[in-house]
């Protein structure tokens, strides 16, 4: 019907477009004008040329084959560790270029084979193929729609209210099991995200301040001012030997307690309460980034300014660590510091606020 | 042995002990004590000084101030030590040809001996880390460059990169690349904080640590082997994936375009 009517709103087609250009009309210069006609290729016309090209095609495919054998042959026999010299990639794995080499050569090799294939030898003659509607024709639409009744019907689904109901209150329900099984994702975080290794610190069990570099405590003396240390717990209750890099859980444990120390002229601490919290101008800032955790320690000593390398937040170390820049949303959280009788850098409680990247229970 | 234990009652054993004694206290107050020499060597020193202090009037000194005490345009060189000098001079970054976010690396202007005079007078300011020697600075152990790489990862990359090839910092400054510094250099660069990088003293680093820094730094620059050739300059997944974005799709439209430019007919049009 729609066909119909399409076609009786626009009769200029009519007549004109029939067929291809060469009839078209000279009253309709947008007339279709077809195909051009078909021009044959050399190797449509000499069979001495077809047959070359069979045989360059062929050839392709086999070097991609010997490029192949060649790629097993070289990972069975050069020797992983041996670095050679190509031109203009310098000192090079001789492994890695030989399976790089071959494998790229059989894979191009194929497809240059198969390129070449379509464009000599199979059929180029043009095809045109008309469009039509996507839709079936009335009958088949009448048809399909007469059986969607009657099968409703038959079933009684629109009759039997009961049972409408009750598959639909089921199929609703099923997905609920899935949701509850969400629940196996792991054990609840609890504590987890708002304390560190730090904790078990109190005033009368501290845990000393450990060098990453040197593993040993440092005292106050030892950070000039512009320095930079690193420093992880040393041993606490929970971990009699302190923070170690054997430790099984030592990635999971520095996530959350690395410490850089920096010292700072006391006069150019601005926030008084960040003083307060460091040790006669030594200020131990968490290591890792309030944004989504990256270990930050671009430190330039006469800014103050830390820098995260992953979004650039940016914090001022002078301040209380206060954001200046970037998409962090905290500060980063400073730990209490002090020293102990022999003079040794402690800390006697864990980071006020929680470390690391926020969420949604985070309480400051 | 026993011949020994057999006399040590003999009535001129305590002579003889006494006698040992006096040689050997008497040697090792030859090989430590400050001869002549050292006299001789610290009229040297004052020398140098006063060398140093007469560049450092010519050339340092509008900055400076004439006796390094520092003025608006520069900071006071009190207490920064003779390393520091050997540095910034030695590496061309001193004298600085105007302010800016980062004094950067140039050609040296003046001459090696000339640095360590400048390096005399202004480590006579005040005390301060000291021009290391060779020996201070060259890792003598097999496993340095192991434990340098460590290190290097834990106290530099993060502004060095993983290679040493730089990056950058908040506005407009820079960790600089380490590619082809002095070994000494770099060493003084830890030792002393230059511009915005922080210091690592020995307090907190020592002197070995640096050294198989050092060593781990050269290695990188010079001999370590790049398994997968074309580095890119080491900058990381940026470069590498803008090469391959453009290079690597670039020669593959290059050559689709070329086949399609390409007619196959008999008849050429």
């Amino acid at each position: 019907m729609s066909q119909d009517m399409s076609d009786d709103k626009l009769p200029q087609a009519h007549g004109a477009g029939e067929g291809h250009g060469d009839v078209a009309a000279a009253d309709n210069p947008f007339a279709d004008p077809g195909l051009p006609p078909h021009e044959p290729r050399r190797t449509d016309i000499d069979e001495r040329a077809a047959k070359r090209a069979e045989r360059q095609v062929s050839l392709l495919f086999i070097v991609s084959m010997l490029a192949t054998v060649g790629f097993i042959a070289s990972y069975v026999a050069i020797d992983p560790s041996k670095i050679v010299y190509v031109f203009p990639l310098g000192h090079i794995n001789a492994l890695n270029f030989a399976l790089g080499m071959t494998l790229g050569v059989a894979l191009f090799c194929i497809g240059a084979g198969a390129v070449h294939w379509a464009r000599t030898l199979m059929s180029d003659v043009e095809i045109a193929d008309d469009r039509h509607a996507i839709e079936a024709d009335d009958d088949v639409r009448a048809d399909v729609i007469q059986k969607f009744k009657t099968g409703a019907a038959e079933s009684g689904f629109g009759r039997r209210k009961m049972i409408r109901n009750t598959l639909i209150g089921s199929m609703a329900l099923v997905p609920l099991s899935g949701v509850v099984l969400l629940r196996d994702l792991g054990p609840l975080p609890e504590e987890k995200l708002d304390v560190t290794g730090w904790k078990e610190a109190t005033p009368t069990n501290p845990i000393r301040l450990i060098n990453m570099n040197t593993n040993l405590p440092m005292k106050a003396e030892d950070i000039g001012v512009g320095s930079l240390t690193f420093a992880k717990p040393g041993p606490s209750a929970l971990r009699p030997g302190g923070l170690q890099e054997s430790d099984e859980d030592f990635q999971e444990a520095i996530a959350t307690d690395a410490l850089m120390l920096v010292r700072l002229q006391p006069t150019d601490i601005k926030d008084p309460q960040s003083a307060a919290l460091g040790f006669e101008g030594v200020l131990a800032y968490s290591k890792i980034c309030t944004h989504v955790g990256c270990p930050i320690s671009l430190y330039e000593q006469q800014t103050h300014h830390a820098l995260c390398p992953c979004h650039q937040s940016t914090f001022d170390l002078s301040d209380g660590a206060r954001v200046i820049f970037g998409p962090a949303g905290h500060p980063l959280p400073q730990l209490k510091i002090t020293t102990d009788a022999s003079g040794y850098l402690i800390a006697t409680q864990d980071f006020t606020l929680p470390v690391g990247p926020s969420f949604w229970e985070r309480n400051a | 042995m026993k011949k020994l234990s057999a006399r040590r009652r003999h009535p001129l054993a305590a002579l003889v002990v006494l006698l040992f004694a006096l040689v050997a206290s008497g040697g090792l107050y030859a090989a430590f004590a400050p001869a002549e020499k050292a006299q001789a060597d610290s009229s040297a020193q004052s020398l140098a000084i006063d060398e140093g202090k007469r560049l450092f009037a010519v050339g340092c000194s509008s900055c400076h101030g004439l006796n390094g005490q520092g003025t608006t345009m520069g900071p006071s060189l009190v207490g920064v030590g003779s390393a520091a000098v050997d540095f910034q001079v030695g590496t061309g970054r001193m004298p600085a040809q105007q302010p800016g976010a980062q004094v950067p690396r140039k050609q040296p202007i003046y001459s090696q001996p000339e640095i360590d005079q400048l390096a005399a007078f202004v480590a006579s300011l005040g005390p301060g880390p000291v021009t290391p020697t060779k020996d201070q600075y060259t890792a003598t152990e097999t496993d340095a460059i192991a434990k340098g790489g460590e290190l290097f990862r834990t106290n530099c990359s993060q502004c060095h990169n993983f290679a040493g090839a730089g990056g950058a910092l908040t506005q407009g400054k820079y960790a600089p690349s380490l590619e082809n510094v002095d070994p000494k250099h770099i060493y003084e660069a830890m030792q002393t904080g230059p511009q915005n990088m922080p210091s690592f003293p020995d307090s907190t680093m020592p002197e070995k640590q640096k050294q198989e820094i050092v060593a781990f730094v050269r290695y990188q620059a010079n001999e370590a082997p790049n398994p997968g050739g074309l580095s890119l300059g080491s900058l990381g997944p940026v470069t590498e994936g803008l090469f391959g974005w453009i290079f690597g799709l670039g020669v593959l439209i290059a050559i689709a375009i070329w086949v399609a430019a390409h007619t196959t007919k008999a008849k050429k049009s």
